[in-house]
């Protein structure tokens, strides 16, 4: 439960070590390096100055744009065989093998330019193919002419080629031609269009040209050889260009056990280009490099270890200063580190802000298994979780592995209402029961060890409230914890002392009355003493607060003023716990979903073999949609209930997360 | 009059799914389209999309799940209709309508700031966590209209 502290510290090397200095730095990932910003305006340095590595860097980016553009080609010919899914994360890769890969990779850059070129160039067959696909479709209506088809006649004739719309007759073509002067050869007809070749004397040319003209005579598409020459030549064009692109896929192919050097490329060139990054913010002498940055006090032994066995440095730490903007790293115990992500969520802590980070781990889970709330459910994400986990023991990265710790522990927070609330995938074993051996099951069976929230909708309701209040009664008392840590007592005491003695009082007040109490079947009847003693507790809490909620103010009449607005503020609790409802709601929700999915399944259980079958078909696939959907909802609305009525009680927020100059890398991950 | 009493329950709960159904169904196109807008350019942002796509279905869900406690109450699942009076079939329409027109007004107005959510995530993948919780606000009323018609259901079956 603790930020960790954090050192300042300098690093000053020798410029002929900075590059294994920095993949050192890179590869051990504790260190955030300070980049001081550098102004246009400002006076040039007279000892330090800052190489320019813009240029550098642009190139490093240029080559891994090519080499996941080649990846994708290569993946998009040869598909990358299982994956592993959602939750892998990076194979971890030697020192020796980086090294050994770092060795390749001009050859590797060479494989990368092949892919790029290679299917650059399938880019272009598949443009081509369609174009000459166009072409042999444009030449089947003139197969059967036997004259290259830019033929226009003889010294004394003159041959028209081309289609008129429609299936035109040979006869209604002639009409009105002298026919023994004119040869009319239907080459091809379909009703869309008739193709002709029509020769003619030159002298009747100019009358043959007018008669066609306006039946609508159109010169064909396709021109050049003879068209059954034509159509062998494009097709065994295509013929070729299909072989060459199934060639280059083999080409292609051939690189996919390579697949692992196009992706360690990748990765290289990322980390060169974030060293070259940090490289241009150093500030640099001829002979020296300074680093800057913020390190977690328990890695300063180990950087320090690391860096002055190794080469010649100086390693000096130092505190930072009071006013500085310190970037925040959590550590919390294997309980609360899951939630660790759903605070990084919402903010980091401010300086001088507590982590929250135990705080709503303590309640996280419940109310998670409260909102989900069936033991079946719970017991699938336990053990689908640990089966993750156990599979990619090595590969899932820390975040994810919280995060889905965080499903696990959660799972238990469900299981252990499940078994509260007796819902196991709903009522699915009674319905059961009642389908395939016992109909004369009464309706009241449960296995619920407590209440089922169905047929007491009131009492679990109650219960949510309370569990409200004690949720937030906890984040005013983590008010009042930071209040006096900061050597505030006195803000604990009106902020959060006059709060609990009005909210208890009141709370106390209003589960007597018939109404309220009435409401979850409660008749307290307490002495009027017990009353009375609830109606000072409220009173001292109101005057408490009215007198000092706006003591900010110096001007009384303003400070009353204030003071009464603060007053006002019991609406906001009383909405705040009424927020609290949803843990009914959405409990109800699953466990009623659950029954609707569970009796569909009761209906079509009737005939033999069939009947059980579809049962089970629709109990798997509807318990799915509603875990899915329940556990989605489970997660946002626990998010919520952090969030706004707990967090909002005492934790602001604002710090900047620990980044660390890192192998920020997508495949691999080396390690010494 | 039994009849009439009748209808009007089965009015009630057909009104709680059609409705905030209804609801649903314009909340979760809206957000798709525009899930699917940011897809085009970023695939592999699918997940988080489609999970705030997902956001103002729940709408529906409730509203079925109204309208089957309805139903089950009636005994027109699984049983012989039950007879009701006229007062207590309008009851049950009342106590349905929380939720149908909340769950209608709520979903829509979920779907809207699920939009803004995409676009947030969209350009700022790392904000997902705090895009949830956006469109999860809105449900909260949803969540009430929810529990009021449970509660008033259950409170109408009771009545003799």
């Amino acid at each position: 439960m603790a930020v960790l502290p954090m050192k300042k510290v300098l690093i000053v090397g020798l410029r002929k070590n900075r590059k294994q200095m920095l993949e050192l730095l890179q590869r051990q990932g504790v260190l955030e390096i300070e980049t001081a910003a550098v102004h246009d305006g400002d006076e040039p340095d007279p000892v330090f100055s800052r190489t320019d590595t813009a240029g550098v860097r642009a190139t490093f980016e240029k080559n891994i744009t090519l080499a996941n553009q080649a990846l994708a080609v290569l993946d998009a010919v040869s598909p990358p065989e299982g994956g592993g899914g959602l939750f892998v994360g990076r194979e971890k890769m030697s020192l020796t093998d980086y090294e050994t890969n770092i060795r390749k990779r001009e050859k590797i850059m060479d494989m990368v330019y092949d892919l790029i070129s290679q299917d650059k160039r399938r880019n272009e067959i598949a443009a081509e193919i369609p174009k000459e696909e166009g072409q042999l479709e444009a030449l089947a209506p003139w197969q059967d002419f036997p004259q290259p088809m830019d033929c226009t006649g003889t010294a004394r004739t003159k041959t028209f080629l081309g289609s008129l719309p429609n299936d035109v007759p040979e006869q209604e073509i002639m009409s009105g031609i002298d026919n023994e002067r004119v040869a009319v050869d239907i080459i091809s007809h379909s009703p869309e269009q008739t193709c002709v070749a029509i020769t003619c004397l030159k002298e009747d040319a100019a009358a043959v040209e007018e008669k066609l003209r306006h039946m609508s005579f159109a010169r064909p598409a396709v021109s050049g050889d003879v068209p059954a020459r034509q159509k062998e030549k494009l097709t065994a064009n295509l013929e070729k260009l299909a072989a060459e692109d199934e060639k280059l896929r083999d080409k292609i192919k051939a690189y996919a056990p390579r697949r692992d050097e196009l992706k360690f490329i990748a990765d290289y060139f990322r980390m060169r280009s974030d060293k070259y990054e940090v490289i241009g913010s150093l500030e640099q002498t001829e002979r020296v490099f300074l680093v800057r940055g913020y390190i977690p006090e328990q890695s300063t032994r180990l950087l320090e270890d690391l860096l002055t066995t190794r080469f010649d440095c100086v390693v000096e730490f130092s505190d930072p200063a009071e006013d500085e903007e310190v970037p925040i790293l959590l550590k919390n115990n294997a309980y609360a580190a899951p939630v660790e992500g759903v605070v990084a969520s919402y903010a980091m802590p401010a300086r001088g802000e507590i982590d929250p980070t135990f705080l709503a781990s303590v309640f996280y889970y419940f109310l998670f298994g409260m909102m989900l709330s069936d033991a079946a459910y719970g017991l699938i994400m336990v053990i689908g979780v640990a089966v993750v986990l156990a599979k990619g023991k090595d590969t899932i990265e820390p975040g994810m592995r919280k995060t889905l710790k965080m499903f696990q522990y959660s799972g238990i927070g469900t299981i252990f209402w499940g078994v509260m609330f007796g819902s196991w995938f709903g009522d699915l074993p009674a319905v059961i029961i009642r389908t395939f051996f016992d109909p004369s099951l009464p309706a009241d069976f449960s296995i619920a060890l407590w209440v089922e929230p169905a047929v007491q909708p009131m009492t679990v309701l109650g219960f949510a409230f309370i569990i409200g209040i004690i949720h937030i009664f906890f984040g005013m008392a983590a008010l009042a914890y930071t209040d006096i840590k900061q050597g505030k007592p006195l803000d604990a005491l009106f902020d959060v002392g006059f709060w609990y003695l009005l909210l208890i009082g009141a709370i106390g007040i209003l589960i007597n009355t018939e109404m309220v109490g009435g409401m979850f079947g409660l008749s307290l009847n307490l002495p009027a003493s017990v009353i009375t003693v609830f109606e000072i507790l409220a009173g001292i809490g109101a005057v408490g607060i009215v007198l000092f909620g706006g003591r900010d103010s110096s001007n009384w009449g303003l400070r009353i003023g204030k003071g009464l607005y603060a007053l006002y503020g019991i609406s906001s609790y009383l909405s705040d716990i009424l927020s609290y409802s949803r843990l009914l709601a959405l409990g109800l929700a699953t466990g009623v979903i659950s029954s609707v999915f569970n009796s569909m399944a009761a209906m079509v259980a009737g005939p033999p073999v069939i009947g059980p079958v579809l049962f089970a078909l629709i109990v798997v696939v509807g318990h799915v949609l509603n875990l899915a959907i329940n556990a989605l909802g489970a997660y946002v609305h626990t998010n919520r209930l952090e969030y706004v009525e707990f967090f909002g009680k005492f934790y602001n927020g604002g710090g900047k997360p620990f980044t660390p100059f890192t192998e920020n890398t997508k495949h691999y991950r080396v390690k010494e | 009059m039994g009849d009439l009493g009748l209808f009007f329950a089965i009015l009630g709960a057909a009104l709680a799914a059609l409705v905030a159904g209804a609801g649903s169904a314009r909340g979760v196109g809206m957000a798709g389209q525009a899930a699917a807008g940011v897809v085009t350019d970023q695939p592999d942002m699918f997940g988080r999309v489609l999970i705030l796509q997902l956001l103002p279905g729940t709408q529906g869900i409730y509203g079925l799940l109204i309208a089957f406690v309805a139903m089950n109450n009636l005994g027109i699942i699984g049983g012989t209709p039950a007879n009701i009076s006229l007062l207590k079939g309008l009851a049950y329409l009342g106590a349905c309508l929380p939720m149908a027109i909340v769950g209608y007004i709520s979903a829509i107005n979920q779907a809207k700031a699920a939009v803004a959510s995409i676009a947030l995530v969209s350009k700022r993948p790392d904000q997902f966590g705090k895009s949830m919780l956006f469109p999860a606000m809105v449900e909260t009323y949803a969540i009430f209209a929810l529990l009021i018609s449970i509660l008033a259901i259950s409170g109408v079956g009771a009545i003799q």
